[in-house]
């Protein structure tokens, strides 16, 4: 049987994490440039929403949108038409937790906003909106794989569709008393502009295989931290790979026995 | 795209447990909807329940899963000698070889619905007996049948709402055709619960009648719950005669609104046309259309537009949702279980409940089944967040 590498060329990157508010923030503390300040995680209003929808949005919307919107805009990709892979372990806890709770008393007539709010695509679908791209919209969910989910279907995209996609791996919290059952701290999430060829603004080739290897931890224990407590940041040691200029391999973490091997090859 | 067998396929709805149960539901035009008296649901609606899903029990190393959403997931994949197939083929590949690939709308939430009444008064603590990771994330189901089998390989839920089912299969081909994995196990399964009962009521969806898709005076959905399972495998070269093939995928945004789909049906002629050229066939080549319609209004009118722009008013069409409910995150792969049944029985599905066509939508919709020579049909479903999806199916000759 012939295999098709599952590869692609990244163009663009979008990062937010507690204590990093972008890309270039957190590249430099991978770099060992500056050192990691621990802070809530700050979210952006999205400016490319009309003023009402901006008040209104959740902050899983600006979350997606701000990185989602950094990983394009470095590359200078036309959003509206990104094919686009969103991931995430958990849907919008917040709303989740204010459904349960009614659902829980005699009153059950729920907002409606709510409810469409509630499904797992809602930070999909108003991307969607936000940037009026027509093009196929996956969401994923795989618990704590949930990164390696999503790059895998991207690359999948990438490779035999040969479409431009944009992956948006993000994470949010839950309040409590949820959040004593699922308890990832704050919201983040990266997002990699993958391309099907190399161009002038390509930065790396990244090619993936599975692979029953151990995945790497961070040195810094403030970055393993992160690492192991959003499930979209298990890509932080291919970001520090990136962010450091390095070509090489590097394990993550996927669905255990089950790992991704990443071969990367900078420009 | 290089066309995958469905070496093995199944679904259980309130039509039945089974491939059998479904196709005699389906000759017989009947509906499965009865009045709602779901758990505590106080809503003067109709709903499609899968009865014997109570009775399941999990084994006992997989208690942990327990859920209603679960139990369907078990009834479901033991359907007609399923799991013995996924097994031989897990055999055949190796366990690191054959991928989960399941979409659900709302997975196990029922169990978090049910376990907020049971929160600790004084601190507010959900109960100790409560797991979130196995019965309330979207994962869990995929979670539950990966260690139902002892598999090894990639495993994700697709979860686009009542799209993500379909979708599923476009995910797998593209993993089987990049060599990750040999064999796929695809599917969708959703089950009632309050926020999906309570929600479209909240959007005024829910018809207080048994659903009537595509009929002139159709006012709602019917709820339903669903599972459905395929074995995706790479085709030999001669397929048997009689094999069912899934020959294109296609998907596509509405880019429009939250909840309503795009008025002119622009977002489903966009997947239709992009399933029709994944098939590489033209739409002359499509006998029959398991269309989306939930029998709403706007739902109808909208996929109707499109249907008539790309197919015209001669092809087949029917929505089997006044039968099954409207299964959600299940529905894409129950509808291309039931375009499986059609065109290996020679059955084109009618619409139980529908009585008037709607004269606004001139297409060939189909109100009782009949016998007709389908060898390509072609199967939409589209979601909240203006997710769409086509599969087009084959037989082999």
């Amino acid at each position: 049987m012939n295999t098709t590498p599952l590869s692609a060329w990244i163009e663009g990157i979008g990062f937010l994490s507690p204590g990093f508010n972008d890309w270039p923030t957190a590249r430099a503390v991978l770099r060992g440039e500056a050192a990691y300040t621990a802070a809530a995680s700050v979210l952006p209003a999205p400016s490319i929403l009309p003023a009402a929808e901006r008040r209104r949005a959740s902050r899983v919307v600006k979350l997606t949108l701000a990185i989602g919107l950094e990983a394009a805009a470095s590359a200078e990709a036309d959003v509206s038409q990104l094919a686009t892979v969103f991931t995430a372990s958990g849907a919008d806890g917040h709303n989740c937790h204010a459904l349960c709770e009614q659902l829980a008393t005699d009153d059950r007539l729920i907002s409606p906003t709510r409810f469409h709010n509630s499904v797992h695509n809602a930070a999909a679908g108003y991307w969607g909106i936000a940037t009026k791209s027509m093009a196929p919209c996956q969401v994923l969910c795989a618990y704590d794989a949930s990164f390696g989910a999503g790059l895998l279907d991207a690359l999948g995209q990438v490779v035999f569709d040969e479409q431009v996609t944009l992956l948006i791996a993000y994470d949010s919290e839950y309040p409590e008393p949820l959040h004593s059952k699922r308890d990832t701290p704050d919201c983040a999430g990266v997002a990699l502009l993958l391309t099907p060829q190399k161009t002038a603004r390509s930065l790396a080739r990244l090619t993936l295989r599975s692979t029953a290897e151990t995945a790497q931890k961070m040195a810094d224990p403030d970055l393993e931290n992160l690492r192991t407590a959003i499930p979209a940041l298990r890509v932080l040691p291919l970001l520090q790979m990136l962010a450091k200029g390095e070509s090489g391999t590097v394990c993550l973490d996927y669905l255990a026995p089950m790992q991704l091997s990443v071969d990367l090859k900078l420009c | 795209m290089t066309p995958l067998l469905l070496s093995s396929y199944t679904a259980t709805t309130c039509l039945g447990s089974g491939l059998a149960a479904t196709l005699a539901g389906l000759r017989d035009n009947r509906s499965g909807l009865k009045p709602c008296a779901f758990e505590t649901v106080t809503l003067d609606t109709w709903i499609g329940e899968v009865v014997t899903v109570d009775a399941q029990k999990l084994p006992k190393n997989l208690a942990h899963f327990d859920c209603r959403n679960n139990r369907l997931v078990q009834l479901a994949l033991e359907a007609d000698g399923f799991a013995e197939r996924v097994r031989a083929a897990i055999a055949r590949y190796g366990k690191n070889r054959v991928g989960i690939f399941l979409g659900t709308s709302t997975a196990g939430i029922l169990q978090t619905e049910l376990a907020y009444r049971r929160c600790d008064p004084a601190t507010g603590a959900l109960p100790e007996d409560f797991i979130y990771r196995t019965t309330h994330n979207s994962f869990s189901l995929a979670e539950f049948t990966r260690e139902y089998f002892g598999l090894e390989g990639p495993a994700l839920a697709v979860s686009t709402a009542c799209s993500s089912s379909a979708k599923v299969f476009a995910a797998a081909a593209r993993q089987l055709a990049c060599g990750t994995i040999d064999a796929a196990i695809v599917g969708g399964v959703d089950t009632l619960c309050l926020t999906t009962l309570y929600g479209f009521a909240s959007l005024q969806l829910t018809s207080p009648e048994p659903c009537r898709p595509y009929d002139a005076a159709r006012n709602g959905i019917s709820v339903g719950e669903g599972a459905a399972f395929a074995l995706l495998e790479r085709a030999p070269a001669k397929p048997v005669s009689g094999s069912v093939l899934l020959l294109g995928t296609g998907e596509s945004s509405d880019a429009y609104h939250m909840s309503s789909p795009h008025p002119e049906g622009l977002g489903a002629r966009l997947a239709m046309e992009a399933a029709l050229r994944s098939a590489g066939l033209p739409s002359s080549a499509i006998d029959y259309i398991n269309l989306h319609g939930t029998a709403t209004p706007a739902n109808d009118a909208a996929e109707g537009k499109a249907v008539m722009a790309l197919f015209g008013d001669q092809v087949a069409c029917s929505s089997i949702k006044g039968a099954t409910g409207h299964t959600l995150g299940a529905a894409g792969a129950v509808e291309a279980v039931i375009c499986a049944l059609a065109m290996t029985n020679d059955l084109l599905p009618g619409s139980p409940n529908t009585t008037t066509r709607d004269p606004a939508i001139p297409i060939n919709y189909q109100l009782t089944s009949r016998s007709g020579k389908v060898r390509h049909a072609l199967s939409n479903s589209f979601g909240f967040g203006g997710s769409n999806c086509s599969l087009v199916l084959g037989v082999a000759q």
